[in-house]
């Protein structure tokens, strides 16, 4: 699966880089998150609460974050496992640019899903993974939108 | 005797009535006392090394019984899943057979290979365990194209490559000469699609051990028990055959996938004993995309050679065969034996050769469906001669005529090892032109175009060896057993008679084709014979139910078994008249001597009720035979399509097809034109519909009913099924078999016409809207496609 977008955030570089680093903000963000950890290596531990097509279940991601130029752009690898229900690989390619005094985040994913999940949902999958992304992405804006929720980033 | 319900008559199928009520009982039906579930561990990935198995949080779970893996299976010493027929490459060496455990212990080398079974109380409970097991998989490279397999990295370990075997039959330098002095050669570069079987019962087993007697029983959905018993005593091991008894009740369907043993009942039926308390394991419908055996899935090339007259001069054929990562039961057969022995077909083709290479790739086995190699070698002839006749501008009806065998050939010997012994095809073809109004085609053609539809029509006029097998003929070509039949004959002291037949019905309607068989034979009443299938316990020996060999195998079984009854019974009549056998005749079930008469029921109770009774013959009236047949036996047919194509959309319409089959004598023509619809149906599945679709990483895409597209109803026209009759010579009751024709003969028809009404060579099964649509699409922007 290949997949790319493009979302315009209206805060500075810095902010954004900062949020996308904090668990507890994407946590928040990631509709069925149930748990983020970062780990001493700089990886995330997730437990996300997932649905593709007739398939839901927990999914279990270790995310990697490799070739880091803060803040200007950074690649997750994810290894993304759903027990019985198979698995996901995958990379994102993130891209932060300043825009004014706003921030454009362009990702590019490419990502292969084996088990049930091909089985079942191969052609779901694409949609589900837009769905999320968009999900994310409205939902992280919003950290953003207020003043408080600002400030609490800024930490 | 002819009667309403003797031989020859249309019998309503008495089985119909609990299949129809919902009173069957098919495997998943039964319950046992202290009954267990089992769900199976299975692989996501298509090759990986098989790391640490950690299954401490599963037992912990609620309802856990018992987690078993491969290592379990292997330290228990329970032996591999065999290949049962020996299939030699062309520099004389044995095939090359990978270890198949039942569970994998090491390495995985498809999706949904099982490895390991997890039992709990309740089959959520199981469902939740399986969950909790976490495995290392260390991910491997798989091996997923077909064409390029053979010389690929190979995936077992051990082995030089992925081939198993690189087999030839026929006489290569001859049919090269031929080729290249004929007129003309007519080249395809053919894909046989990949095919799921979908029975409509999922396969499923429930496993018994018994402590006190130490007796294994085990219920699954197999086409023959006897032969899965054989296979779990003498190779897998699980106990010897006296000890093991297996009983496969009402089936749903099989079409070749419940024939092999699998890794799945074996499990099942060793880890019941292991734990002590009965398992249950039913497939759910993912489980069978991906585990069961499928179908065909060839590359080929091939070439045909005509000289001057239009007479076919030389045929080659070359094969590569998608074995799957394993090979299944009969799956080195299929390709081989059951294919390039067919590539005659009803021509006389004087050279003929063809090579097969069958080569592992990281999919599910690929075995018998179906037809099994018959459909695939009918598709390589039937393409090319249609072919042929459209490039040189003839009649594909009489250029089939010109070159086809003749009834007065009969015993005809085809330059790839078989003996046809009678056929009549042209009549066949005769009798399909009338049914399918071939003269009246060109207006409906013109008429199409008119509403701007693409119409064309397709022939194929296959050939099939079927009534499997000539015993010592097919131990000389590899197979590890006889392919015979028994049966048996036991007339009850009141004169009922039940019927044991060797050969499982799951869908044919033995019960009421072999009543017929039987009662026909001993004159009673239909009503008063009861055939009894599919348990080893109660049925002598048997070698199951495929390749269309049941009523000419087990049939004649159960005709040799009857004879005995009547010998035996004119001895009891001869000696209550007082006269010499030989002056006892056998008419309408009674024994007539002059003006005396006993029935058959008369002569049976006086065998229980010996008072009166020959002093040198055994009480009882009970007869078995073992039925091996002399040669195969072969039903062949003509299959016309006639489609209509929406420029559109690209969407086929099957409009017509007319069946014309020789098979033979007929027992019950309902039950045989239901055959043909059924198997017809699943060869216009394969042309338009299905196929199962592994993407580049190994996974099988086509998983569901959301990709994988069965026909249905609304997809077929009403069937035009007629018969031809010739009967087998070397059978008691004449008959060739028609369970598979529909499957074999169909494909190359519809493709036929599909590709007449496009006007192109070759388009590859399946044709879908979308492949004929882009056809269509790209005939626009080039004028050919």
């Amino acid at each position: 699966m290949e997949q790319s977008g493009e979302y315009r955030i209206l805060t500075k570089r810095e902010d954004v880089w900062a949020s996308l680093n904090d668990p507890e903000v994407l946590a928040k963000c990631i509709d069925g998150c149930q748990s983020m950890q970062r780990r001493e290596d700089g990886s995330f531990l997730a437990a996300v609460k997932a649905r593709v097509g007739p398939i839901r279940a927990t999914f279990k991601a270790n995310l990697r974050l490799v070739d880091l130029n803060p803040p200007a752009s950074y690649v997750i690898h994810a290894d993304v496992n759903g027990g019985a229900v198979g698995f996901a690989k995958g990379s994102a390619k993130v891209f932060l640019e300043e825009d004014g005094a706003a921030t454009l985040l362009r990702y590019e994913i490419s990502a292969r899903v084996g088990g049930k999940l091909a089985q079942l949902g191969a052609r779901l999958v694409d949609g589900a993974a837009r769905k999320m992304a968009a999900d994310f992405f409205a939902a992280f804006r919003l950290e953003f939108a207020s003043p408080a929720s600002a400030g609490g980033l800024s930490h | 005797m002819s009667s309403a319900t003797g031989i020859g008559a249309s019998v309503k199928r008495r089985e119909d009535v609990r299949f129809l009520t919902g009173t069957a009982t098919y495997t998943d039906d039964l319950n046992l006392p202290g009954q267990v579930y089992g769900v199976f561990l299975r692989s996501p990935h298509p090759r990986a090394a098989l790391g640490e198995i950690d299954v401490s949080k599963a037992l912990k779970a609620d309802g856990v019984l018992a987690v078993f893996t491969g290592q379990d299976t292997a330290a228990d010493g329970l032996g591999d899943l065999p290949c049962g027929w020996l299939v030699k490459s062309k520099d004389g060496s044995d095939m090359v057979s990978a270890p198949h455990p039942p569970l994998a212990v090491t390495q995985v080398n498809y999706v949904g290979e099982p490895y390991g079974l997890v039992v709990a109380e309740t089959l959520a409970a199981a469902r939740a365990g399986a969950e909790l097991v976490v495995t290392d998989f260390t991910e491997l490279p798989p091996v997923m194209d077909l064409a390029t397999a053979a010389d690929a990295a190979p995936i077992h370990e051990g082995l030089a490559n992925n081939l198993a075997y690189d087999w030839a039959l026929g006489d290569a330098a001859a049919t090269d000469a031929a080729l290249a002095k004929a007129d003309h050669v007519t080249k395809l570069s053919l894909t046989n699609n990949r095919l799921i079987p979908n029975a409509m019962e999922p396969r499923a087993a429930l496993g018994k051990f018994d402590p006190a007697s130490g007796n294994y029983e085990l219920h699954t959905t197999s086409q023959n028990p006897h032969l899965e018993r054989l296979v779990l005593s003498a190779f897998v091991q699980i106990a010897p055959e006296h000890k093991l008894k297996i009983i496969a009740p009402d089936v749903g369907g099989g079409f070749g996938s419940k024939i092999f043993v699998y890794a799945e009942e074996t499990a099942v039926i060793w880890a019941a004993a292991k734990l002590g308390r009965p398992i249950k394991w039913t497939a759910d419908r993912s489980e069978s995309f991906l585990a069961d055996a499928h179908g065909r899935d060839h590359v080929t090339s091939a070439e045909l050679g005509l000289d001057e007259r239009g007479r076919f001069t030389a045929l080659r054929v070359r094969t590569t065969a998608n074995l799957g990562a394993y090979l299944s039961l009969f799956s080195s057969a299929v390709p081989t034996y059951l294919y390039g022995t067919l590539l005659a077909g009803q021509y006389k083709t004087p050279n003929i050769h063809v090579e097969t290479k069958g080569v592992y790739t990281n999919t599910s086995s690929v075995d018998a469906y179906r037809g099994a190699g018959r459909p695939e070698a009918t598709f390589v002839v039937e393409r090319l001669v249609e072919t042929a006749a459209r490039e040189l501008g003839w009649d594909p009806a009489e250029l089939r005529r010109l070159n086809m065998i003749q009834p007065e050939d009969f015993p005809y010997e085809t330059p790839v090892a078989l003996v046809y012994d009678t056929g009549n095809y042209q009549a066949s073809l005769e009798r399909a032109l009338e049914l399918a109004d071939y003269a009246g085609f060109a207006k409906r053609r013109e008429a199409a175009a008119v509403e701007g539809k693409l119409r064309g029509l397709g022939f194929s006029c296959y050939i099939e060896a079927c009534g499997l097998a000539p015993s010592q003929l097919a131990i000389q070509l590899g197979a590890g057993v006889g392919l015979y039949e028994s049966g048996e004959v036991r007339v009850n002291p009141t004169g009922s008679v039940t019927v044991f037949t060797g050969s499982h019905s799951h869908g044919q309607g033995h019960e009421t084709t072999f009543a017929q068989v039987v009662s026909d034979k001993l004159g009673v009443p239909f009503d008063d014979v009861e055939v009894v299938h599919g348990d080893t316990g109660r049925v002598e020996f048997g070698l199951g139910t495929y390749g269309s060999r049941s009523l000419a195998v087990g049939g004649s079984a159960l005709i040799r078994a009857s004879e005995k009854i009547i010998a035996k019974g004119r001895r009891i009549a001869a000696h209550r008249m007082q006269t010499e056998v030989e002056n006892v005749a056998f008419e309408d079930g009674a024994f007539i001597s002059g003006n005396q008469r006993m029935t058959l029921q008369e002569a049976a109770f006086a065998s229980y009720v010996p008072a009166d009774y020959p002093p040198d013959l055994e009480p009882g009236l009970s007869e078995k035979a073992f039925y091996d047949p002399q040669n195969f036996t072969y039903p062949a047919g003509a299959h016309i399509a006639e489609v209509e194509i929406d420029k559109e959309t690209g969407v086929v319409r099957l409009v017509k097809f007319v069946a014309v089959d020789d098979f033979g004598a007929v027992v019950n023509p309902m039950i045989v034109d239901g055959q043909v619809h059924g198997g017809v149906a699943q060869g216009a599945g394969q042309a338009l519909l299905e196929h199962g679709i592994y993407d580049g990483d190994g996974q099988l895409v086509t998983g569901s009913y959301m990709d994988y597209c069965m026909p249905r109803a609304d997809d077929l026209p009403d069937f035009v099924v007629d018969t031809t009759v010739t009967p087998c010579t070397h059978n008691p009751l004449g008959a060739k078999g028609c369970g598979e024709a529909g499957a074999i003969g169909s494909p190359a028809a519809i493709i036929n016409a599909v590709t007449d009404a496009l006007g192109v060579q070759d388009i590859a099964m399946p044709a879908t809207s979308e492949q004929v649509w882009r056809c269509l699409k790209e005939a626009e922007a080039s004028e050919g496609c």
